[in-house]
């Protein structure tokens, strides 16, 4: 169709024409002499082909209240029908510690770096659960909702990032508990405890980055949810969260620092006991997990393409 | 006036199976593995193999080569059978899927209704639900907030709005959901066959909202099978028939030239195993309807007072005694008249059967001609109390002009769908001469 395609303009021809034909036609009908029409800019064009389109952030921000009410909604159904309701948030890591506390603080003296080992193991457990529960519950999360995704259109990565956030509820609940913890231990609250937002902040992003990546993933290969549970079971056993990163040879430390997680844990353990934190390793920490999150933001985005096809 | 929605040479390809089949990681694996063999294996095998994979049996064309232009303040009906492209070319228009080939301009927001009750939530109530449909529907909080009372009265469920929506009735759940979507304002409002469920004075209330939404100067396109409401509604309507445009056109028009084709294409007989107008509680016990006239043999179609055969075949996993109730109507949808051996107990001592066909027979049909629906009932003299399967618009009907009376006369169309025999008698009140 021409640039400047005219005709058709002046309100009686509208009128007598039929308001609808195929392209073809209306080509052949239009420019007669007249005002020439300045075309006006698509609000959206849809082509085929396509492979990277960008992140879309700002598509992505206009859609926030739907991230909002996702989220919102999982965390309200997770705890439906359920008599102790949100208590659950607080009860599982809580329990996983006391557990932890009597097997490897008591009976196998695992160290942990002087302090009490309930509070060491919880503040391990703590961003370990969020980070489990935000992977898991984010990397079925496009399965599960299919319905939308065949449905209507709106950014997916909306989806897997609701999920993470409903986690991140969860987190500040159970983090709740670390406070009293502190306060029945007698640990100190120091001014280095404000990192503890920024260390926050990270552990989403790293959830975040491996939960749309996986979830991504688990549309075309469904092997993913069970290789998953599998891979955090591993993955759990490689941070430290029952051993502090001293319990580690020396030579060996580089290799778990890898783990995002490792200097994310440690700087949690740092920030709780007013330790000095360990830069380079929160810096290493702070670059994997914003190279893991742009790299599965691009991943899911290339993806993305054909969910509606292949779900 | 410039189109609000420009698609140009839309075409969709599905892999045959990609919707089914899900790959495995070890597929994947594997081809990865193999990679190098077969980049070794030289260009020519592996172009070889690429035809061989291309090939057109592979793939399903589910739109081909459409191009269309939509005025705004239009609003198009689509109309094609089942598997034509019609939801394939919302899916585009709507960024649910990528076109395989072609583009599309939209100059407006798009809003898409696809579906009733999109996101909704069986756990969470009324008011939850009407918030979170709304913001996957693409409103903004603020905005469902304004419209919340309005929607609730829309819906009629003031009552139960703090009731989680899995204890409402079907009836109450597609009025809320429906009622949430009604409250869309895109500039362009795309809506598939959803106004198919629902009681009828309820669609009624959509068909009004989804006019005043018209009227607003809104740009509609709206899938439908109801072929009434697509006359109703629209202004101009889009035939789509094996994923190409078929035709465009006044909306009376298209109606009938797509029914008419339907007709000749079903030669009067219908598979009936997967019908789009089966009613949501039956099972499928009716598999195929024939429709034939008596006298002239002509399948789908019928003379002016011929006689017309409906034959159903049936079968069913337990022995039944056949009730077959056949309604027919306008093409509009209006009943004109209907019959059932129910009534008149035909078949009732007839030993059960699991298999067969059921005939009823009309001596002389007294209708007008025209295209007329026709609605299908089966059910049990065993069992009078379930309805086991019902098929509206099941199968359509011709009737054919024909000089009924011998005088070269033919009732007038005005006077109504159904002719009636009469005798005329004449008394003179006055002398004779």
């Amino acid at each position: 169709m021409d640039e400047k395609e005219t005709g058709l303009m002046v309100m009686d021809a509208a009128e007598a024409t039929p308001r609808m034909a195929p392209a073809g036609a209306a080509t052949g009908a239009a420019a007669p002499a007249g005002a020439v029409e300045v075309r006006p800019t698509p609000v959206l064009v849809i082509r085929s082909g396509r492979k990277w389109m960008g992140f879309e952030l700002p598509d992505l921000w206009a859609h926030r209240d739907l991230f909002y009410f996702l989220a919102w909604r999982d965390v309200k159904v997770r705890y439906q029908q359920t008599v102790l309701g949100v208590a659950w948030a607080v009860l599982q890591p809580l329990l996983t510690m006391v557990i932890f506390t009597v097997l490897f603080g008591r009976l196998a003296h695992v160290p942990s770096d002087g302090e009490p080992y309930a509070i060491f193991s919880y503040a391990g457990l703590l961003p370990w659960n969020f980070f489990n529960t935000a992977v898991g519950n984010s990397s079925n999360s496009l399965v599960g909702n299919a319905n939308l995704i065949t449905k209507v259109y709106f950014p997916r990565l909306v989806i897997p990032g609701a999920a993470v956030g409903a986690a991140l509820v969860d987190f500040l609940i159970a983090a709740v508990i670390l406070f009293l913890m502190m306060m029945g231990y007698g640990v100190a609250f120091t001014p280095r405890l404000l990192m503890f937002p920024v260390l926050t902040i990270l552990t989403t992003v790293v959830a975040l980055g491996v939960g749309m990546w996986m979830s991504a993933l688990n549309v075309k290969f469904r092997d993913v949810r069970y290789a998953l549970p599998f891979a955090l079971q591993v993955c759990m056993f490689v941070t430290p969260i029952i051993y502090p990163v001293s319990f580690v040879p020396a030579g060996w430390r580089w290799l778990l620092q890898l783990n995002p997680l490792t200097g994310i844990i440690e700087g949690f353990r740092d920030a709780i006991f007013g330790r000095p934190f360990d830069w380079p390793a929160l810096a290493l920490a702070a670059v994997v997990s914003a190279g893991l999150l742009i790299y599965a933001a691009y991943v899911f985005r290339r993806m993305e393409l054909e969910f509606a096809d292949i779900i | 006036m410039w189109p609000i929605i420009r698609a140009e040479n839309l075409s969709k390809r599905y892999r045959i199976g990609e919707r089914v089949v899900y790959h495995t990681l070890r597929e994947s694996l594997m081809r990865t593995a193999t990679a190098p063999s077969r980049w070794l294996a030289g260009r020519a095998a592996r172009r070889a193999a690429n035809t061989g994979q291309a090939s057109a049996e592979q793939y399903v064309t589910a739109l081909d080569d459409v191009s269309f232009e939509v005025q705004p303040g239009e609003v198009l009906g689509i109309i094609g059978r089942n598997g034509a492209g019609k939801s394939t070319l919302l899916k585009i228009l709507s960024r649910i899927t990528d076109p395989t080939q072609g583009q599309v301009e939209l100059y407006g927001r798009v809003g898409s209704l696809l579906e009733v009750g999109t996101g909704f939530h069986p756990e969470l109530t009324g008011r939850d639900n009407i918030f979170l449909s709304g913001a996957i529907l693409g409103m903004r909080r603020a905005e469902i907030a304004r419209k919340f009372d309005e929607i609730v009265a829309f819906a009629e469920v003031e009552r139960f709005i703090d009731t989680p929506v899995k204890r409402y009735s079907s009836g109450m759940y597609v009025r809320l959901a429906f009622a949430v979507a009604a409250h869309l304002e895109p500039e362009i409002l795309l809506v598939d066959e959803v106004l198919a469920v629902g009681d009828a004075a309820f669609q009624k209330r959509c068909l009004g909202k989804m006019g005043d939404v018209a009227r607003d100067g809104r740009t509609v396109l709206f899938v439908s099978h109801n072929m009434a409401s697509i006359e109703s509604l629209c202004r101009s309507c889009m035939i789509v028939r094996g994923g190409r445009i078929e035709a465009i056109g006044a909306p009376a028009a298209m109606v009938a030239r797509y029914m008419t084709s339907e007709l000749i294409r079903d030669h009067g007989a219908r598979d009936l195993l997967t019908h789009p107008g089966r009613t949501r509680r039956s099972t499928v016990l009716m598999k195929r309807v024939r429709v034939r006239s008596g006298s002239d043999g002509v399948d789908g179609g019928a003379k002016m007072g011929a006689g017309l055969a409906v034959e159903v075949t049936f079968a069913a996993p337990t022995p039944i005694r056949p009730i077959l109730a056949v309604t027919i109507k306008t093409a509009h949808g209006a009943p004109i008249f209907g019959v059932s051996n129910r009534w008149t107990r035909q078949g009732y001592d007839q030993a059960p059967v699991s298999e067969g066909v059921i005939s009823c027979n009309f001596a002389r049909l007294p209708l007008m001609p025209g295209t007329y629906m026709l609605d299908l009932y089966l059910g049990d003299f065993g069992d009078q109390t379930r309805d086991l399967d019902i098929i509206v618009d099941a199968v359509a009907l011709e009737i054919f002009p024909a000089d009924i009376f011998g005088t070269g006369m033919i009732p007038r169309p005005m006077d109504g769908p159904v002719f009636c025999d009469a005798s005329w008698s004449l008394a003179s009140a006055g002398p004779a001469h």
